[in-house]
């Protein structure tokens, strides 16, 4: 006997619906994964030969590996698990399917001999009697049964638990959402940043890695920036923008964002993400010329030159509202008049006279600062497909947990007349954790003995 | 009275409890057992009253910025034991194997002094970026998950001590000895298994949680780092194993090992990218 040779395209079929196929591809995604987890991805070329040499990056590079989440041979792989996914489903979920449209009322003779979970009794009460009864035990019991008469033997069928044989087509569906969420992202999304000082608004963001801006068709406000820090400790507590949203010249949404909290408008989401100074500190400064003893006060802003009698100048460089403990403080240096730049000192606004016991031809007080206004770093992401990440992401965990915690439990009562007396054949099954269910078989079929008992 | 005195008895309590229950595979007492079930429940108990201290202390010492007691390293490694005797305890309840927890109490008493001796326990006011509620979800689901393959990984190294001498003495009458106190290693496989049922799911909602949280402090759900990464290869690993038991053949002795890599990679998953990749990477930083 040969076995006959099977045409090619029901080979090639098999191929994609094979289980072993699934197996492979799940363990090399699992250790072709790790390859981007030890080379950084995406870094400059400079480092990638910094690091490995140039002929390593020409290898890296030639096999895609700085980038090999988005190469072509790793999306290859995801999609050979898709089609494998599809393929695998559309064959087996026909056969799943007919528990549904084609319930098997009437268990066979094999199911009442053999099954692992089964009972006989008999009973002098007539069948159709004894069968009403059953039919409401074992809808208390268990599950409302269908029955059905074939040749003068009544048949009970009762089931539950019959999405469970779904669970893992809806495992595999949700995969296959996700990557259509994760592939609209990349097709339809982006991701691009915005700077607003405060009190300022944009129309614009910029892409990411774009050299122009983008439109956004509405207008960004920020009225207000705060960072707060954690009492005695310059641990930020929060990151905060006062956000105004106008289109058409109307004010449509108002939102304090901070991290973790973001606002979103028309398809595009403000994340807090970054902040700094928009501009530059002012400063009150009392300089007291040393010769004469007259004294000044100036309005300085940061890295500003200012001139002083004689032809020397000063400027602020640098300056912290709290420098060790001795409160706000300002860098700042003079020049002479022959252009030198003079070495840095320090003055204190809680110590005025501080400064007097510098050498030099001027002394200075620092009066009072206004900080800069600042700047808000938001970061934007269009991403249409995000919703259906996350049906898909809902639908999986409910399909794996429909798929490993609940199975489909069946159980059949065959009723017929046997010398004069009504057999009673018992038979259940359930497609998983069968140790479970013949513990609730039991309590089952003890109920259903009582009902027999009590009338007979 | 505060949470460390009450991590000082847990630690003990599963040090104690490990003892014991190596105690009963060498001895087979069924007293002795007893005695580290007991312990180990002890010590559950005042795991879950020092994390509750501790939640408790972090509202006195931070004020309003209080947290649940999951954001940092120490904070995770206690949960995990805590995690671990939690899926033992409920897989013990139904198997009623004692032995197993000669080989996942361990895991627990090991986590605890590990955090006891070498990590920080301070009490930090969070970043920002760790001030969302997707993070609790995401620590907790996580660590159920961790937890019950470390239970699979301690079994199936049971299973593999016990086929070994199975099939090297197969002639020989039932296994006596230290061996004999093992579950059948039907049993044990069937443990693994479920074990392994009941973590990916946790590991699954932990996956998406997690993905939750960075969408929403970083507006992209993934974006492949190298610990999102390994989360996904623990979870293709345990996905592999899943299927490779509908098709006959791969179960016994290599779903056992398959659990091991698994669990392996679920550690390096947790500890190795800090601790090994994130040295790896430090010349990104500059
Ligand atoms: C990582 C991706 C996958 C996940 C998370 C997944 C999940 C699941 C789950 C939860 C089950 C139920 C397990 C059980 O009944 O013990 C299952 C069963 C199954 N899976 Fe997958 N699966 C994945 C990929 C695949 C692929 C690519 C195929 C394609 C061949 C496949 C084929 C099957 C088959 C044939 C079953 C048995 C179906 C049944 O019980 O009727 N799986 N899968």
């Amino acid at each position: 006997m040969t076995r006959t040779q099977r045409n090619p395209i029901d080979r090639i079929w098999d191929f994609f619906c094979s289980l072993k196929l699934t197996i492979i591809t799940l363990l090399l995604l699992a250790v072709t994964s790790i390859i981007g987890t030890v080379l950084q991805q995406n870094a400059k070329p400079e480092e990638y030969i910094r690091e490995y040499g140039q002929s390593n990056y020409e290898l890296f590079t030639a096999l895609q590996f700085t980038d090999m989440y988005h190469s072509v041979w790793f999306v290859g792989i995801l999609g050979l698990f898709s089609v494998n996914l599809i393929c695998c489903s559309i064959k087996n979920f026909p056969r799943a399917w007919k528990f549904i449209t084609t319930p098997a009322l009437i268990a066979g003779e094999g199911t009442l001999n053999n099954s692992a979970n089964r009972a006989e009794f008999s009973s002098k009460e007539g069948v159709q009697q004894l069968g009403q009864r059953l039919a409401a035990a074992l809808e208390k019991a268990f599950a409302k049964p269908t029955l059905s008469e074939e040749n003068g033997t009544l048949h009970l069928f009762a089931q539950k638990g019959i999405y469970s044989r779904f669970g893992a087509y809806m495992t595999h569906l949700s995969i296959l959402i996700i990557m259509l969420g994760a592939i609209m992202g990349t097709v339809w999304g982006y991701k691009a940043y915005v700077n607003i000082a405060e009190g300022t608004s944009t129309t614009q963001i910029w892409p990411n890695g774009a050299t122009q801006p983008l439109d956004l068709g509405f207008e960004v406000r920020c009225d207000d920036f705060r960072v707060t820090y954690y009492e005695g400790s310059q641990r930020p507590r929060d990151y905060k923008s006062d956000l105004v949203v106008i289109d058409n010249g109307q004010e449509v949404i108002r939102k304090t964002i901070e991290v973790n909290d973001p606002l979103t408008y028309k398809g595009l989401t403000f994340y807090q993400s970054s902040y700094g100074p928009a501009g530059n500190a002012g400063f009150r400064m009392r300089v007291t010329v040393r010769e004469s003893g007259e004294v000044l006060n100036i309005k300085a802003t940061q890295g500003q030159h200012i001139p002083l009698p004689g032809g020397y100048a000063f400027a602020v460089s640098d300056y912290a509202p709290s420098y060790d403990r001795f409160g706000p403080a300002a860098q700042m240096h003079v020049d002479t008049p022959d252009g030198k730049h003079g070495s840095p000192f320090i003055v204190l606004q809680q110590f005025p006279q501080f400064d007097e016991k510098r050498e030099g031809a001027f002394s200075f007080a620092l009066m009072g600062y206004e900080e800069p206004a600042m700047y808000t770093g938001l970061s934007v992401a269009k991403d249409p497909g995000v919703w259906v990440v996350w049906l898909g992401c809902f639908l999986m965990v409910f399909g794996s947990c429909g798929a490993f915690f609940f199975s489909h439990r069946r159980v059949w009562i065959c009723l017929d007349e046997a010398n004069g007396k009504t057999r009673v054949r018992l038979a259940a099954s359930a497609h998983r954790n069968q140790p479970a269910f013949a513990t609730a078989f039991d309590e089952m079929k003890k109920t259903l003995a009582q009902t027999i008992e009590n009338k007979s | 009275m505060n949470s460390s005195l009450f991590f000082n008895l847990t630690t003990f309590a599963y040090f104690a409890s490990m003892v014991l229950y190596i105690a009963y595979v060498a001895t087979r007492s069924k007293p002795v057992a007893q005695i580290a079930r007991v312990t180990a429940a002890a010590g559950f108990l005042t795991n879950t009253i020092a994390i509750g201290l501790r939640w408790y202390e972090s509202y006195q010492l931070l004020g309003v910025d209080g947290r649940a007691p999951l954001t940092n390293l120490y904070e995770s490694v206690v949960f995990f034991a805590w995690s671990i005797i939690l899926i033992y305890l409920l897989i013990d309840l139904k198997y009623k194997q004692p032995s197993v927890g000669a080989f996942v109490v361990p895991f627990a008493f090991a986590g605890m002094i590990w955090a006891q001796y070498s990590l920080s326990d301070a009490i930090d006011p969070l970043v920002p970026a760790l001030q969302s509620n997707w993070l609790t979800y995401h620590v907790i689901t996580c660590f159920l998950g961790y937890a019950a393959f470390a239970v699979a990984c301690g079994v199936s190294i049971m299973y593999l001590i016990k086929i070994g001498k199975e099939e090297k003495h197969a002639d020989e009458s039932p296994i006596g000895g230290i061996l004999g106190v093992f579950p059948s290693t039907r049993v044990l496989d069937d443990i693994n298994y479920k074990a392994i049922m009941i973590g990916f799911p946790l590991l699954t909602l932990g996956i998406v949680t997690g993905a939750a949280w960075a969408n929403y402090a970083w507006g992209t759900y993934w974006s492949w780092d190298p610990k999102e990464t390994w989360s996904l290869i623990v979870w293709f690993l345990y996905a592999a194993f899943l299927h490779a038991r509908i098709t006959r053949g791969w179960v016994g002795r290599r779903a056992a090992w398959l659990s091991i890599i698994g669990f392996a990679a679920t550690i390096f998953c947790y500890l190795g990218v800090n601790l090994v990749l994130s040295g790896l990477h430090s010349y990104g930083g500059a």
